[in-house]
Protein backbone atom coordinates (compact mmCIF):
# COMPACT_ATOMS: atom_id res chain seq x y z
CA UNK A 1 0.00 0.00 0.00
CA UNK A 2 1.91 3.36 -0.99
CA UNK A 3 1.02 6.78 -2.54
CA UNK A 4 3.19 7.09 -5.54
CA UNK A 5 3.05 10.87 -6.33
CA UNK A 6 0.58 13.53 -6.16
CA UNK A 7 0.23 16.44 -9.31
CA UNK A 8 -1.46 19.64 -9.38
CA UNK A 9 -2.66 21.06 -12.78
CA UNK A 10 -3.82 24.79 -13.53
CA UNK A 11 -6.58 25.07 -15.93
CA UNK A 12 -4.60 25.34 -18.78
CA UNK A 13 -3.42 22.80 -18.46
CA UNK A 14 0.33 23.56 -16.54
CA UNK A 15 2.15 21.53 -14.05
CA UNK A 16 2.04 23.92 -11.06
CA UNK A 17 3.28 21.46 -8.44
CA UNK A 18 4.94 17.58 -7.89
CA UNK A 19 5.91 15.33 -5.09
CA UNK A 20 7.33 12.00 -5.59
CA UNK A 21 6.26 10.41 -2.38
CA UNK A 22 7.76 7.04 -3.17
CA UNK A 23 9.13 5.47 -5.94
CA UNK A 24 9.96 1.78 -5.83
CA UNK A 25 13.56 1.42 -6.79
CA UNK A 26 14.04 -1.80 -9.01
CA UNK A 27 17.41 -1.52 -10.48
CA UNK A 28 19.62 -5.17 -11.78
CA UNK A 29 23.30 -5.00 -12.34
CA UNK A 30 24.61 -6.89 -14.43
CA UNK A 31 28.09 -8.11 -15.87
CA UNK A 32 27.97 -9.18 -19.52
CA UNK A 33 30.24 -10.28 -21.36
CA UNK A 34 30.55 -9.80 -25.17
CA UNK A 35 28.50 -9.72 -27.49
CA UNK A 36 25.97 -7.74 -25.47
CA UNK A 37 22.45 -10.55 -24.95
CA UNK A 38 19.85 -7.39 -25.21
CA UNK A 39 19.02 -5.26 -27.97
CA UNK A 40 19.92 -1.60 -26.77
CA UNK A 41 18.73 1.17 -28.78
CA UNK A 42 18.29 5.46 -28.33
CA UNK A 43 14.90 6.58 -27.02
CA UNK A 44 14.30 10.00 -26.21
CA UNK A 45 18.14 10.73 -25.38
CA UNK A 46 18.19 7.86 -23.13
CA UNK A 47 19.64 4.24 -24.23
CA UNK A 48 16.56 1.60 -23.51
CA UNK A 49 16.08 -2.45 -23.49
CA UNK A 50 14.35 -3.06 -27.08
CA UNK A 51 14.74 -6.53 -26.83
CA UNK A 52 15.62 -9.03 -24.69
CA UNK A 53 14.39 -9.73 -20.88
CA UNK A 54 16.31 -11.66 -18.31
CA UNK A 55 17.15 -11.42 -14.50
CA UNK A 56 14.86 -8.39 -14.10
CA UNK A 57 16.08 -6.56 -17.07
CA UNK A 58 13.29 -5.53 -19.19
CA UNK A 59 11.81 -3.67 -21.96
CA UNK A 60 12.30 -0.22 -21.97
CA UNK A 61 14.69 -0.37 -18.70
CA UNK A 62 17.52 2.73 -19.65
CA UNK A 63 20.90 1.83 -18.44
CA UNK A 64 21.70 3.76 -15.81
CA UNK A 65 25.64 3.47 -15.22
CA UNK A 66 28.49 1.35 -16.82
CA UNK A 67 31.11 -0.20 -14.31
CA UNK A 68 29.44 1.27 -11.22
CA UNK A 69 29.79 5.25 -12.44
CA UNK A 70 26.61 6.94 -13.90
CA UNK A 71 25.76 7.34 -17.10
CA UNK A 72 24.84 10.98 -18.82
CA UNK A 73 21.60 10.14 -21.29
CA UNK A 74 23.14 8.47 -24.11
CA UNK A 75 26.42 9.39 -23.16
CA UNK A 76 28.79 7.72 -20.57
CA UNK A 77 30.42 9.62 -17.95
CA UNK A 78 33.81 10.11 -20.26
CA UNK A 79 31.82 11.50 -22.89
CA UNK A 80 31.64 8.51 -25.33
CA UNK A 81 28.36 7.26 -27.21
CA UNK A 82 27.08 4.49 -24.70
CA UNK A 83 26.19 2.18 -28.20
CA UNK A 84 29.71 2.65 -29.38
CA UNK A 85 31.21 2.02 -26.45
CA UNK A 86 29.58 -1.45 -26.01
CA UNK A 87 30.23 -2.32 -29.78
CA UNK A 88 34.11 -2.42 -29.04
CA UNK A 89 34.90 -5.93 -27.52
CA UNK A 90 37.89 -4.37 -25.87
CA UNK A 91 35.13 -2.99 -23.34
CA UNK A 92 34.23 -6.49 -21.94
CA UNK A 93 33.64 -7.86 -19.22
CA UNK A 94 31.02 -4.51 -18.49
CA UNK A 95 29.22 -4.33 -15.81
CA UNK A 96 25.31 -2.41 -17.36
CA UNK A 97 22.77 -0.98 -14.37
CA UNK A 98 19.56 -0.82 -15.41
CA UNK A 99 16.17 0.39 -14.37
CA UNK A 100 13.36 2.07 -14.89
CA UNK A 101 14.02 5.74 -16.55
CA UNK A 102 13.10 8.58 -14.35
CA UNK A 103 10.86 11.21 -15.47
CA UNK A 104 12.38 14.29 -15.72
CA UNK A 105 10.64 17.57 -14.79
CA UNK A 106 10.20 18.26 -18.70
CA UNK A 107 8.54 15.33 -19.31
CA UNK A 108 6.31 15.46 -16.17
CA UNK A 109 5.10 18.83 -17.63
CA UNK A 110 4.82 16.76 -20.71
CA UNK A 111 2.64 14.22 -19.35
CA UNK A 112 0.19 16.76 -16.80
CA UNK A 113 -0.50 18.81 -20.04
CA UNK A 114 -1.33 15.28 -21.65
CA UNK A 115 -3.47 14.29 -18.59
CA UNK A 116 -5.39 18.03 -18.98
CA UNK A 117 -6.92 16.54 -22.57
CA UNK A 118 -7.34 13.49 -21.74
CA UNK A 119 -9.55 14.84 -19.34
CA UNK A 120 -11.61 16.85 -21.56
CA UNK A 121 -11.95 13.98 -24.33
CA UNK A 122 -13.03 11.70 -21.51
CA UNK A 123 -15.78 13.68 -20.91
CA UNK A 124 -16.60 14.61 -25.11
CA UNK A 125 -17.19 11.30 -25.50
CA UNK A 126 -19.33 10.07 -22.27
CA UNK A 127 -22.26 8.24 -23.33
CA UNK A 128 -24.19 10.05 -20.76
CA UNK A 129 -25.06 13.83 -20.81
CA UNK A 130 -23.10 15.91 -17.99
CA UNK A 131 -20.40 13.31 -17.46
CA UNK A 132 -17.13 15.07 -15.77
CA UNK A 133 -13.74 13.84 -17.10
CA UNK A 134 -11.90 11.15 -15.74
CA UNK A 135 -11.65 10.79 -12.26
CA UNK A 136 -10.53 7.55 -12.06
CA UNK A 137 -8.03 5.89 -14.25
CA UNK A 138 -6.86 1.84 -13.57
CA UNK A 139 -3.76 -0.11 -14.52
CA UNK A 140 -2.52 -3.42 -12.70
CA UNK A 141 0.19 -1.32 -11.01
CA UNK A 142 -1.47 2.23 -9.93
CA UNK A 143 -4.55 3.67 -10.00
CA UNK A 144 -4.55 7.55 -10.76
CA UNK A 145 -7.41 9.58 -9.08
CA UNK A 146 -7.85 12.88 -10.27
CA UNK A 147 -10.17 15.68 -8.49
CA UNK A 148 -11.12 18.84 -10.38
CA UNK A 149 -12.54 21.66 -8.12
CA UNK A 150 -15.20 23.83 -9.28
CA UNK A 151 -12.01 26.49 -10.56
CA UNK A 152 -10.39 24.13 -13.15
CA UNK A 153 -7.21 22.98 -10.45
CA UNK A 154 -7.15 19.68 -11.16
CA UNK A 155 -5.50 17.54 -7.51
CA UNK A 156 -4.08 14.21 -9.58
CA UNK A 157 -3.00 11.21 -7.01
CA UNK A 158 -1.33 8.42 -7.87
CA UNK A 159 -1.55 5.44 -6.03
CA UNK A 160 -1.13 1.41 -5.35
CA UNK A 161 -4.99 0.31 -5.87
CA UNK A 162 -5.49 -1.19 -3.00
CA UNK A 163 -4.83 2.01 -1.53
CA UNK A 164 -8.03 3.34 0.27
CA UNK A 165 -9.01 6.76 1.35
CA UNK A 166 -7.85 8.76 -1.72
CA UNK A 167 -11.22 10.98 -2.21
CA UNK A 168 -10.84 12.51 1.18
CA UNK A 169 -7.25 13.03 0.44
CA UNK A 170 -7.57 14.67 -2.60
CA UNK A 171 -10.06 17.10 -0.92
CA UNK A 172 -7.41 17.38 2.09
CA UNK A 173 -4.82 18.42 -0.29
CA UNK A 174 -7.24 20.89 -1.79
CA UNK A 175 -7.90 22.14 1.54
CA UNK A 176 -3.97 22.56 2.06
CA UNK A 177 -3.77 24.30 -1.28
CA UNK A 178 -6.41 26.88 -0.51
CA UNK A 179 -4.83 27.53 3.05
CA UNK A 180 -1.12 27.23 2.07
CA UNK A 181 -0.81 28.27 -1.62
CA UNK A 182 -3.83 30.68 -1.71
CA UNK A 183 -3.38 32.84 1.31
CA UNK A 184 0.14 32.88 0.74
CA UNK A 185 0.79 36.89 0.06
CA UNK A 186 4.06 35.57 -2.24
CA UNK A 187 2.01 33.19 -4.39
CA UNK A 188 0.29 34.22 -7.24
CA UNK A 189 -2.24 32.40 -8.83
CA UNK A 190 -1.83 29.47 -11.71
CA UNK A 191 1.84 30.09 -10.99
CA UNK A 192 4.01 26.80 -9.82
CA UNK A 193 3.74 26.45 -5.94
CA UNK A 194 7.04 26.87 -3.86
CA UNK A 195 5.77 27.18 -0.46
CA UNK A 196 7.47 25.33 2.34
CA UNK A 197 4.41 25.37 4.41
CA UNK A 198 2.71 23.91 1.70
CA UNK A 199 4.88 21.02 1.24
CA UNK A 200 5.18 19.99 4.68
CA UNK A 201 1.18 19.88 5.39
CA UNK A 202 0.99 18.03 1.73
CA UNK A 203 3.93 15.30 3.18
CA UNK A 204 2.28 14.43 6.45
CA UNK A 205 -1.06 14.61 4.73
CA UNK A 206 -0.02 11.86 2.50
CA UNK A 207 1.58 9.81 5.20
CA UNK A 208 -1.53 10.30 7.52
CA UNK A 209 -3.22 8.41 4.41
CA UNK A 210 -1.10 6.16 4.05
CA UNK A 211 -1.07 4.67 7.69
CA UNK A 212 -4.88 4.98 8.29
CA UNK A 213 -6.31 4.79 4.94
CA UNK A 214 -9.14 7.38 5.35
CA UNK A 215 -9.73 10.38 6.94
CA UNK A 216 -11.99 11.61 9.37
CA UNK A 217 -15.01 14.31 8.68
CA UNK A 218 -13.71 17.67 9.44
CA UNK A 219 -10.10 16.39 9.73
CA UNK B 1 -26.65 -1.07 -14.63
CA UNK B 2 -25.82 -0.75 -18.17
CA UNK B 3 -23.89 -1.31 -21.90
CA UNK B 4 -23.68 1.57 -23.27
CA UNK B 5 -21.49 1.09 -26.33
CA UNK B 6 -18.58 -0.70 -27.85
CA UNK B 7 -16.00 -0.35 -30.20
CA UNK B 8 -13.42 -2.42 -31.47
CA UNK B 9 -10.22 -1.21 -33.19
CA UNK B 10 -7.36 -2.84 -34.90
CA UNK B 11 -3.69 -2.19 -34.53
CA UNK B 12 -3.41 0.33 -37.24
CA UNK B 13 -6.34 2.41 -35.73
CA UNK B 14 -9.34 1.84 -37.98
CA UNK B 15 -12.64 0.93 -36.67
CA UNK B 16 -13.79 -2.43 -37.08
CA UNK B 17 -16.74 -2.22 -35.41
CA UNK B 18 -19.31 -0.16 -33.37
CA UNK B 19 -22.70 -1.25 -31.78
CA UNK B 20 -24.22 0.56 -29.12
CA UNK B 21 -27.18 -0.02 -27.01
CA UNK B 22 -28.18 2.47 -24.41
CA UNK B 23 -26.49 5.66 -25.36
CA UNK B 24 -27.84 8.90 -24.32
CA UNK B 25 -25.59 11.67 -25.47
CA UNK B 26 -23.88 11.42 -29.09
CA UNK B 27 -20.60 13.27 -29.11
CA UNK B 28 -21.68 15.99 -31.80
CA UNK B 29 -19.01 14.97 -34.06
CA UNK B 30 -19.14 12.42 -37.32
CA UNK B 31 -19.04 8.79 -36.28
CA UNK B 32 -15.51 8.59 -38.50
CA UNK B 33 -14.33 11.87 -35.99
CA UNK B 34 -15.55 10.42 -32.95
CA UNK B 35 -13.62 6.72 -33.81
CA UNK B 36 -10.61 8.88 -34.19
CA UNK B 37 -10.77 10.87 -31.31
CA UNK B 38 -11.65 7.81 -29.47
CA UNK B 39 -8.66 6.20 -30.77
CA UNK B 40 -6.29 8.75 -30.46
CA UNK B 41 -7.51 8.91 -26.69
CA UNK B 42 -6.64 5.19 -26.09
CA UNK B 43 -3.77 5.57 -27.64
CA UNK B 44 -2.41 8.35 -25.79
CA UNK B 45 -3.56 6.96 -22.87
CA UNK B 46 -1.67 3.94 -23.23
CA UNK B 47 1.77 6.03 -23.95
CA UNK B 48 0.55 8.00 -20.45
CA UNK B 49 0.08 5.33 -18.65
CA UNK B 50 3.26 3.61 -19.38
CA UNK B 51 5.41 6.63 -18.80
CA UNK B 52 3.41 7.62 -15.10
CA UNK B 53 3.78 3.83 -13.97
CA UNK B 54 6.19 3.94 -11.08
CA UNK B 55 6.82 -0.01 -11.72
CA UNK B 56 7.18 -2.61 -15.06
CA UNK B 57 3.15 -3.16 -16.03
CA UNK B 58 1.66 -6.33 -16.92
CA UNK B 59 -1.73 -5.55 -18.70
CA UNK B 60 -1.03 -1.83 -18.22
CA UNK B 61 -3.92 0.16 -18.97
CA UNK B 62 -7.48 -1.46 -17.75
CA UNK B 63 -10.17 0.87 -17.08
CA UNK B 64 -11.21 4.50 -16.36
CA UNK B 65 -14.41 6.01 -15.03
CA UNK B 66 -15.83 9.62 -14.92
CA UNK B 67 -18.55 10.79 -12.77
CA UNK B 68 -21.09 9.21 -15.27
CA UNK B 69 -19.80 5.91 -17.40
CA UNK B 70 -16.70 3.78 -16.91
CA UNK B 71 -14.81 2.66 -20.00
CA UNK B 72 -12.86 -0.50 -20.31
CA UNK B 73 -10.40 -1.74 -22.31
CA UNK B 74 -8.83 -4.96 -23.59
CA UNK B 75 -6.16 -5.29 -25.39
CA UNK B 76 -4.73 -8.60 -27.31
CA UNK B 77 -0.91 -9.10 -28.34
CA UNK B 78 -1.84 -8.69 -32.14
CA UNK B 79 -3.48 -4.81 -31.06
CA UNK B 80 -6.87 -5.70 -31.60
CA UNK B 81 -8.60 -3.34 -29.17
CA UNK B 82 -11.88 -3.77 -27.39
CA UNK B 83 -13.34 -1.03 -25.45
CA UNK B 84 -16.85 -1.01 -23.65
CA UNK B 85 -18.65 1.63 -22.27
CA UNK B 86 -20.82 0.81 -19.11
CA UNK B 87 -22.37 2.40 -16.28
CA UNK B 88 -20.37 3.01 -12.66
CA UNK B 89 -21.68 0.08 -10.99
CA UNK B 90 -20.69 -3.07 -13.26
CA UNK B 91 -17.10 -4.36 -11.88
CA UNK B 92 -14.26 -5.36 -13.96
CA UNK B 93 -14.90 -6.63 -17.44
CA UNK B 94 -11.84 -7.56 -18.55
CA UNK B 95 -13.36 -11.33 -18.64
CA UNK B 96 -16.10 -9.95 -20.59
CA UNK B 97 -13.86 -8.63 -23.48
CA UNK B 98 -11.56 -11.62 -23.86
CA UNK B 99 -14.54 -13.56 -24.26
CA UNK B 100 -15.74 -11.08 -27.04
CA UNK B 101 -12.35 -11.15 -28.63
CA UNK B 102 -12.17 -15.03 -28.36
CA UNK B 103 -15.56 -16.89 -28.97
CA UNK B 104 -16.99 -13.89 -31.11
CA UNK B 105 -14.34 -12.12 -33.16
CA UNK B 106 -11.71 -15.31 -33.66
CA UNK B 107 -14.83 -17.42 -34.22
CA UNK B 108 -16.93 -15.43 -36.64
CA UNK B 109 -14.32 -12.63 -38.23
CA UNK B 110 -11.13 -14.45 -38.37
CA UNK B 111 -12.61 -18.02 -39.00
CA UNK B 112 -14.68 -16.26 -42.19
CA UNK B 113 -12.13 -15.93 -45.11
CA UNK B 114 -14.60 -13.39 -46.96
CA UNK B 115 -14.06 -11.05 -43.85
CA UNK B 116 -11.09 -9.01 -44.66
CA UNK B 117 -8.85 -8.51 -41.95
CA UNK B 118 -8.67 -4.58 -41.43
CA UNK B 119 -11.43 -3.79 -42.79
CA UNK B 120 -14.58 -3.00 -40.78
CA UNK B 121 -16.46 -5.91 -39.88
CA UNK B 122 -19.74 -6.50 -42.56
CA UNK B 123 -20.40 -9.97 -41.04
CA UNK B 124 -24.53 -10.33 -39.75
CA UNK B 125 -23.69 -13.25 -38.07
CA UNK B 126 -21.05 -11.20 -35.91
CA UNK B 127 -23.34 -8.63 -35.37
CA UNK B 128 -26.40 -10.83 -34.18
CA UNK B 129 -23.76 -12.93 -32.05
CA UNK B 130 -22.67 -10.15 -30.56
CA UNK B 131 -25.49 -8.18 -29.89
CA UNK B 132 -27.51 -11.25 -28.33
CA UNK B 133 -24.34 -11.81 -26.57
CA UNK B 134 -23.99 -8.00 -25.04
CA UNK B 135 -27.43 -8.48 -24.09
CA UNK B 136 -27.46 -11.91 -22.16
CA UNK B 137 -24.66 -10.04 -19.94
CA UNK B 138 -25.97 -9.81 -16.39
CA UNK B 139 -25.33 -6.26 -16.22
CA UNK B 140 -27.24 -5.05 -19.38
CA UNK B 141 -30.62 -4.67 -17.88
CA UNK B 142 -31.40 -1.09 -18.06
CA UNK B 143 -32.95 -0.33 -14.14
CA UNK B 144 -33.86 2.74 -13.02
CA UNK B 145 -31.11 4.54 -15.54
Amino acid sequence: MAIFSVYIVNKAGGLIYQYDNYVPRAEVEKTFSFPLDLVLKIHDEKVVVSFGQRDGIRVGHAALSINGVDVNGKYTAEGKEILEYLKDPANYPVSIRFGRPRLTSNEKLMLASMFHSLFAIGSQLSPEVGSSGIEMLETDMFKLHCFQTLTGIKFIVLADPRQSGIDALLRKIYEIYSDFALKNPFYSLEMPIRCELFDQNLKSALEIAEKAGTFGPGS
Amino acid sequence: MTVHNLYIFDRNGSCLHYSEWNRKKQAGISKDEEFKLMYGMLFSIRSFVSKMSPLDMKDGFLAFQTSRYKLHYYETPTGIRLVMNTDLGVPNCRDTLQQIYSTLYVEYIVKNPLCVLGESLQSDLFNSKLDSFIRALPFFSVRAA
